[in-house]
């Protein structure tokens, strides 16, 4: 069996407070091969601090403890910031919710999406233009040079976001971290997008670790699914058993989906809502 | 008589340089008791159609009538009509003023109109949401999200209106609140007998709560979805 | 609700969180003293601040006179403690006449648009392309000296900054859901500004005012340099260095000192605003 890329142990995030120290993640384990794993959770959950934790992107005052946090081989949890830009751009990629606050407006696409190639490897300028290019016809855009000339207030939301991935997997990652990717986008174009990922994620032999609140989404794209509750992993299983899961909260919260099927009905709501 | 008639409704805003048209002449009507929606991608004119209809947009011509009684195009609800036609906003956080309590939040609509005993009121509006009293001594961000949409939900019941317009109550909660809050507007249309037009973006809770939907693109209906054609969607 | 927003929520009071911020700490403290001094000038004071004894004219600071005496032979100290009220009072009317003036303006130019924010934002522009000073001047020149005057003077001057920003807050706050809710129970008029806006707009007024006290402390004592201030013989640090310019080179303290008291005070104002916008900006969680 292959050697899984992103490998925790007993991770914990926690902040101080006034009160103490706020647990935020309480020892977490688990790991991510060549697959999509998607965290699922309710606010609170502790799953995009998770993923900030990967990529090293813990707010200021965050305590991060791991028995084991290795990624590649390399341990994530003794990293500088000098180490961390290094594995940024060549291992780790990371796409966020909202593609307006991810592309610099006053910068033109092409050259944001060539960025990584620039910090990272000595390609010239016309190798990473033909490489930008061809990842933005990958990514699905038509007139990949007409983008690669604008600037991103010219695009539309479902265009920003597949820019975002091009610029995020130019220098094929070995993981990406996408949180909650599509949630600034309409319907249709959600299920666009997580096509995208996966048919990307398979093509590159990426991993992909989706962090998520929507758990039909999630049993759809995802091969392995974590929910998480409260900083901690209430289950793990693989997607296709979500719609019968094991654990009580987790089955409350499948049910508690609206649908045609629950019109007329009262939906299950789990007892300890805050 | 049907709950809200709108005939040749357009909505144009006034740019920088020329007018925007989100709402190009459209017609729909909607019946008592009944949860109609309007669905459509961003940019379809669905939040539009709704916020001229709750007379927080007066810039707009044709047809809307509540119940009978016409609106007046260019002029803002009163009387009657105001507190027959209430909103429930997207974001919580951003409709309940900061820097209030909620004792004030639901208590000022109320003693504006010069109604007595607005404790008790506010005790009993706040009941009526599933919300212990002491939610009244706090201030907007010191309960949850949900709680919140709650408080939103009460403040846009006080007046008993008969008519509830919701744009996206549920889009910034969590599911499992969600189910909670879509639970109890459901409940309360029941017991008051109220009719509900509902903007939602997401397929699910239209399927769940709507009984007809409009589906809207580029200011146009393009379809208007009966149960039987709701149900095979979300 | 995520622990993170629990622990956030369960904060501290206002107060303690003035204490934790160590600019608002010390600029209040500073400004907190001075206040202290100058309510208890009588017991403070070790001499009448007009007390002339011309056998001491501009003495150097000793035992019995910790600041020296000025011209006249009247104490330093005692001048400088006495001249914190005129300085403060003179802040104080300032502060009560600008900052509401400015921000009903702004509030009603960005509430009711079209023609109403055309004209108040011209006048508004007319005003502020006066310098301040030079308008203080002429309107003390006009009205005569004296604290009042002079606090008028600067208050009718520096209106238009708040003026300009409550116009900008109200603008944007006129697309919110807040309004748009209170407009949905039928809250309006001056009923909506007063309860509604107003709460929104005073928190980077409050700031902004802050911040300019340092400054109108400084516009003060340049009015009191001038003769435009309070009429001689009271006590005022702006016209005390005035007098103490004439013998600097000489007797060095008796301008130091006033110019120092003013340096400090301005300190403080400055040190409190900023521990102030720490605080009360809203993007600070």
């Amino acid at each position: 069996m292959l050697e899984p890329l992103l490998s925790a142990e007993e991770l914990s995030i926690s902040f101080p407070s006034d009160a103490g120290l706020v647990s935020v993640v309480d020892r977490i384990s688990f790991s991510v091969g060549h697959e999509i794993l998607a965290l699922v959770g309710e606010s609170g959950s502790g799953k995009s601090m998770t993923g900030r934790a990967i990529m090293g992107l813990l707010p200021r005052g965050a305590i991060m403890r791991a028995r084991r946090l290795v990624f590649d081989g390399k341990d994530l949890a003794t990293r500088s910031s000098a180490d961390w830009n290094a594995l940024r751009g060549t291992g780790l990629g990371l796409i966020l919710q909202d593609p307006r606050y991810s592309l610099n407006p006053a910068h033109r696409v092409g050259r944001q999406v060539e960025e990584a190639l620039l910090l990272h490897t000595k390609l010239s300028a016309v190798e990473r233009r033909e490489r930008a290019l061809d990842m933005l016809e990958k990514v699905g855009l038509p007139d990949p040079k007409r983008i690669y000339a604008s600037y991103p207030a010219a695009l539309s939301g479902g265009m920003g976001q597949r820019v975002m991935i091009a610029a995020m997997l130019i220098n094929r990652p070995k993981l990406l971290i996408a949180d909650e990717p599509t949630s600034a986008l309409d319907r249709d174009l959600q299920d666009q997008m997580l096509t995208l990922l996966r048919s990307l994620t398979e093509e590159f032999g990426m991993g992909l670790l989706l962090i998520s609140h929507d758990l039909q989404q999630v049993s759809r794209y995802a091969d392995r699914v974590l929910v998480m509750r409260q900083g901690r992993i209430e289950e793990e299983m693989t997607s296709a058993d979500l719609s019968h899961a094991g654990s009580p909260y987790t089955r409350a919260l499948w049910a508690a989906r609206p649908s045609a099927a629950t019109y007329g009905t009262r939906l299950p709501v789990y007892e300890d809502e805050q | 008589m049907s709950a809200l008639a709108v005939k040749d409704l357009s909505v144009t805003f006034q740019g920088a340089s020329k007018g925007f048209t989100a709402v190009r002449g459209i017609s729909f009507d909607v019946a008592a008791g009944e949860t109609f929606g309007l669905i459509g991608p961003s940019g379809c004119g669905k939040t539009s159609v709704l916020r001229a209809i709750a007379g927080l947009n007066t810039n707009w011509q044709g047809d809307i009538s509540v119940f009978g009684q016409p609106l007046a195009a260019g002029r803002r609800i009163t009387g009657m009509l105001r507190e027959e036609i209430q909103m429930v906003f997207q974001d919580p956080y951003s409709s309940l003023h900061p820097r209030h309590h909620i004792a004030r939040i639901l208590g000022e609509p109320l003693s504006i109109r010069g109604m007595s005993d607005v404790t008790e009121r506010v005790r009993g509006a706040l009941d009526q949401v599933g919300l212990p009293a002491a939610v009244a001594q706090r201030y907007p961000h010191q309960i949850s999200g949900g709680q919140r949409q709650r408080v939103a939900i009460a403040r846009a019941l006080l007046l008993k209106p008969k008519l509830l317009l919701l744009d996206e109550p549920t889009s910034a909660l969590d599911v499992s609140v969600q189910a909670g809050i879509l639970n109890l507007l459901n409940d309360l249309k029941t017991s008051q007998g109220i009719t509900f037009i509902l903007v939602s973006h997401d397929p699910g809770v239209v399927a769940h709560m709507c009984d007809r939907a409009a589906v809207m693109k580029k200011g146009l209906i393009e379809d208007i979805l009966d149960r039987t054609a709701l149900s095979v969607g979300g | 609700m995520s622990a993170i927003e629990q622990a956030r929520i369960g904060g501290m009071s206002f107060g303690w969180r003035m204490l934790r911020s160590p600019s608002a700490a010390s600029g209040g403290g500073i400004v907190m003293f001075i206040l202290a001094v100058a309510l208890l000038a009588p017991f403070v004071a070790p001499y009448d601040p007009n007390l002339q004894e011309t056998a001491n004219r501009l003495m150097a600071p000793s035992a019995a006179h910790w600041l020296g005496t000025d011209g006249f032979g009247r104490d330093i100290l005692s001048r400088l403690i006495y001249g914190a009220r005129p300085t403060l009072l003179l802040v104080l009317i300032v502060a009560l006449l600008m900052a509401p003036l400015g921000i009903a303006v702004g509030i009603l130019a960005g509430f009711f648009g079209g023609a109403t924010e055309r004209i108040l934002m011209r006048i508004t522009d007319i005003v502020m392309s006066f310098p301040r000073l030079l308008l203080s001047f002429a309107f003390v020149a006009i009205l005569g000296p004296g604290l009042i005057n002079g606090a008028l003077a600067l208050a009718l001057t520096s209106w238009p900054a708040y003026a300009r920003q409550a116009r900008v807050e109200t603008g944007a706050l006129r697309q919110s859901d807040y309004l748009a809710a209170a407009e949905m129970v039928g809250i309006r008029g001056p009923r909506l500004l007063w309860g509604h806006v107003l709460p929104l707009v005073l928190p980077s007024a409050v700031i902004r005012l802050a911040l300019d006290l340092s400054g109108i402390i400084l516009a003060a004592a340049g009015l009191g340099f001038l003769g435009l201030g309070v009429r001689p013989p009271t006590a005022e640090w702006g016209s005390m260095v005035a007098e103490g310019t004439q013998v600097i080179f000489d007797q060095w303290w008796v301008a130091a000192a006033p110019g120092l008291a003013i340096l400090v005070a301005s300190l403080g104002f400055n040190l409190l605003a900023d521990g102030l916008r720490d605080i009360l900006d809203p993007r600070h969680a």
